[in-house]
């Protein structure tokens, strides 16, 4: 039923029989249209418009992740009989050290990366905004990485790790780089910080030239007269009025950093061993290990824990009454 | 003069606006969205110019790398010096990369995937957006905004399983069900940016058009869509990015390796080691292309688009 309306997303191709056993009822319930002075069509057509999107989202998002929800209560293994476990998978899933370490290095991961993309969008958009040539043509270029595909940019530094940076190591005679620090459980994981960086930083980067642009040119003018070095109009001036622009930086970039999977496909597969196996990687593998239950029990919590990362986000933007742009 | 300059093109005004204006002293009208660049006085910061030069260049090595590499033999490509020339050139890579990807099958795939994809987003969220926003005052309209907007909390390896499982039994375990699935994940941040700037548009423009007959359906199609306009051009570029780059839903959704999108059939040059660096590389160009393309054809819309989607949100 979901997929026939999903094929008819325009409310003049859609069947009517389908949709007004459907609507009216809604009016009813919300209060009826005795508020505005339009005829009983119009509103009809106003329902039309927005049914679509919500079955579509309901039967695509909202009922497979009830559902998946669901069977990590059970010992469901992606086909057949299944029964009631309770709370069986969670409690394997908090002792399960494969587990616990996808979480560990996925939350060290975003926290790591999240941390050098401000930084350096930071600092790129205050460059651009100073004297400097060619500022179209840099932010042309700085741009880049956000229009290309993660995997295809993972493949291709995959092999400048692996075999031109240990080339150019060894040419130079630095030592520690003469490896792949892809095969190096304990530097793998600065390939994929760096790599998630190169594709990030420039969505961030515009972010912040948007709250850049927003400054008054007139606070400059002012401090300068006031002998203000640039430093001190840094931390009194910009960062200040820009700390909206950081934190939605930093809510829209751990979101992302969270559900990493497609760079560390390309550069490390999750290795070597499993150093670098996300927390994305392991629900998946339920798919094809028979863990479809235990895995919905990671993906379940995993899901909690994204939500309330946002949310203690989000009450901090409230908290200091930040209004943006 | 510098005036003039600042309205047509976009590379090149905010250059010329600065460096003309500065010597006189006196801040061009036409260069007001280049304010919070003229802040500093005194002339070019060179260091800094080339500082952000060398910054500029961790992007384009990468880029460079891939072109070049595409471009050797493949006893050159397998030398371990990517940052050399091709020497002599060889763009043979392209035609076996194009022949071992099947490129034009993984291409229309992805393009279809695309179209689908932003179709179905900008149809889906407009309407619902548009609706939501002039019947506000409804409980149920409001409460399907939230209830929209909770998906931005939802990542894709959440329902990943579940979704394996459903697309599978209708169906539409095929680049269809992808292009469904991309869109309802950019269905939250679509419709808030539609309705952000819808508020903006006042209703009293329909009122007229009521009055005259239309109805709300033509009302939507002949006014508030073309209206919607710059709205429209960030919910697709969006959709579009998110769409043609995507990897993780699409390898895991489409059960005929036949019919991957371009990013994923990237895959078989992981696995194939008897593959040349030359092949791979003018493969992953070939995907690359496409969106930096459109790109640097349409800049301007992009960056605006992204700018004006990020700080909306």
């Amino acid at each position: 039923m979901t997929s026939t309306d999903i094929s008819a997303p325009s409310p003049e191709r859609t069947p009517p029989t389908t949709r007004s056993d459907d609507s009216p009822a809604r009016g009813r319930r919300t209060g009826g249209r005795a508020r505005r002075s339009r005829g009983p069509r119009t509103d009809l057509i106003h329902y039309l418009f927005l049914v679509p999107a919500l079955l579509a989202f309901t039967g695509f998002v909202v009922v497979p992740a009830a559902q998946g929800i669901f069977y990590s209560f059970t010992d469901f293994v992606g086909f057949g009989e299944w029964k009631m476990l309770g709370l069986a998978n969670y409690r394997t899933l908090f002792s399960d050290p494969s587990i616990l370490s996808s979480y560990s290095f996925t939350l060290a991961f975003a926290v790591v990366t999240v941390i050098l993309t401000q930084t350096i969008a930071l600092a790129l958009a205050i460059a651009l905004t100073k004297r400097v040539r060619f500022v179209s043509g840099l932010r042309t270029i700085f741009v880049i990485p956000m229009v290309v595909s993660g995997i295809v940019v993972a493949y291709v530094f995959n092999y400048l790790f692996s075999n031109t940076i240990p080339a150019l190591a060894t040419a130079l005679g630095i030592g520690p780089l003469e490896e792949s620090i892809l095969g190096n459980p304990d530097l793998a994981w600065l390939s994929i910080v760096i790599v998630t960086s190169w594709q990030t930083v420039p969505g961030a980067l515009l972010i912040y030239t948007a709250g850049l642009t927003s400054i008054p040119d007139e606070l400059y003018e002012a401090s300068s007269l006031d002998g203000a070095s640039a430093w001190k109009q840094l931390r009194a001036i910009t960062l200040p009025l820009i700390s909206g622009f950081v934190l939605i930086n930093t809510i829209l970039g751990v979101k992302g950093y969270l559900g990493a999977y497609d760079v560390i496909v390309g550069l490390t597969g999750g290795g070597p061993g499993t150093s670098t196996r996300s927390v994305a990687m392991s629900i998946f593998s339920g798919f094809t290990g028979g863990e479809y239950a235990y895995q919905m029990a990671n993906a379940t919590v995993f899901f909690v824990i994204t939500v309330l990362i946002s949310v203690v986000q989000l009450l901090v933007v409230r908290g200091r009454n930040l209004t943006l742009a | 003069m510098s005036t003039l300059d600042t309205a047509p093109s976009d590379t090149a005004p905010t250059d010329t606006a600065r460096t003309g204006a500065s010597p006189a002293g006196a801040a061009p009208t036409g260069s007001d969205r280049t304010g919070a660049l003229r802040h500093r006085g005194g002339r070019v910061n060179w260091p800094l110019t080339i500082l952000l030069a060398i910054a500029a260049l961790t992007v384009i090595i990468p880029l460079y790398v891939t072109v070049m590499m595409s471009l050797k033999t493949p006893s050159q490509s397998a030398d371990g010096n990517a940052l050399s020339l091709p020497d002599p050139f060889d763009p043979s890579g392209f035609a076996e990369a194009w022949e071992l990807t099947r490129f034009p099958v993984a291409f229309g795939v992805s393009v279809l995937v695309c179209l689908v994809t932003v179709t179905l987003t900008l149809l889906l969220s407009s309407l619902a957006s548009y609706t939501i926003v002039r019947n506000w005052h409804r409980r149920f309209f409001r409460w399907s905004f939230v209830y929209l907007l909770a998906a931005m909390f939802l990542p894709f390896p959440v329902v990943a399983l579940p979704q394996i499982k459903l697309t599978a039994q209708l169906g539409l375990d095929n680049p269809v069900g992808v292009a469904i699935l991309h869109a309802m994940f950019q269905l939250s941040f679509s419709v808030l940016l539609y309705s952000a700037y819808l508020r903006s548009i006042p209703a009293e423009l329909e009122e007229s058009a009521r009055i005259d007959g239309a109805s709300t359906w033509q009302i939507f199609w002949r006014i508030i869509l073309p209206l919607l306009g710059p709205m429209n051009a960030t919910v697709g570029i969006f959709a579009f990015l998110a769409s043609w780059n995507d990897f993780m839903l699409a390898s895991l959704i489409t059960s005929d390796p036949l019919l991957q999108t371009l990013p994923v059939v990237q895959n078989i040059f992981q696995s194939d080691f008897g593959t040349n660096y030359n092949v791979a590389f003018a493969s992953y160009l070939m995907a690359m292309a496409p969106t930096v393309i459109v790109y640097l054809i349409a800049q301007r819309w992009v960056i605006s688009g992204i700018t004006q989607g990020a700080v909306k949100s």
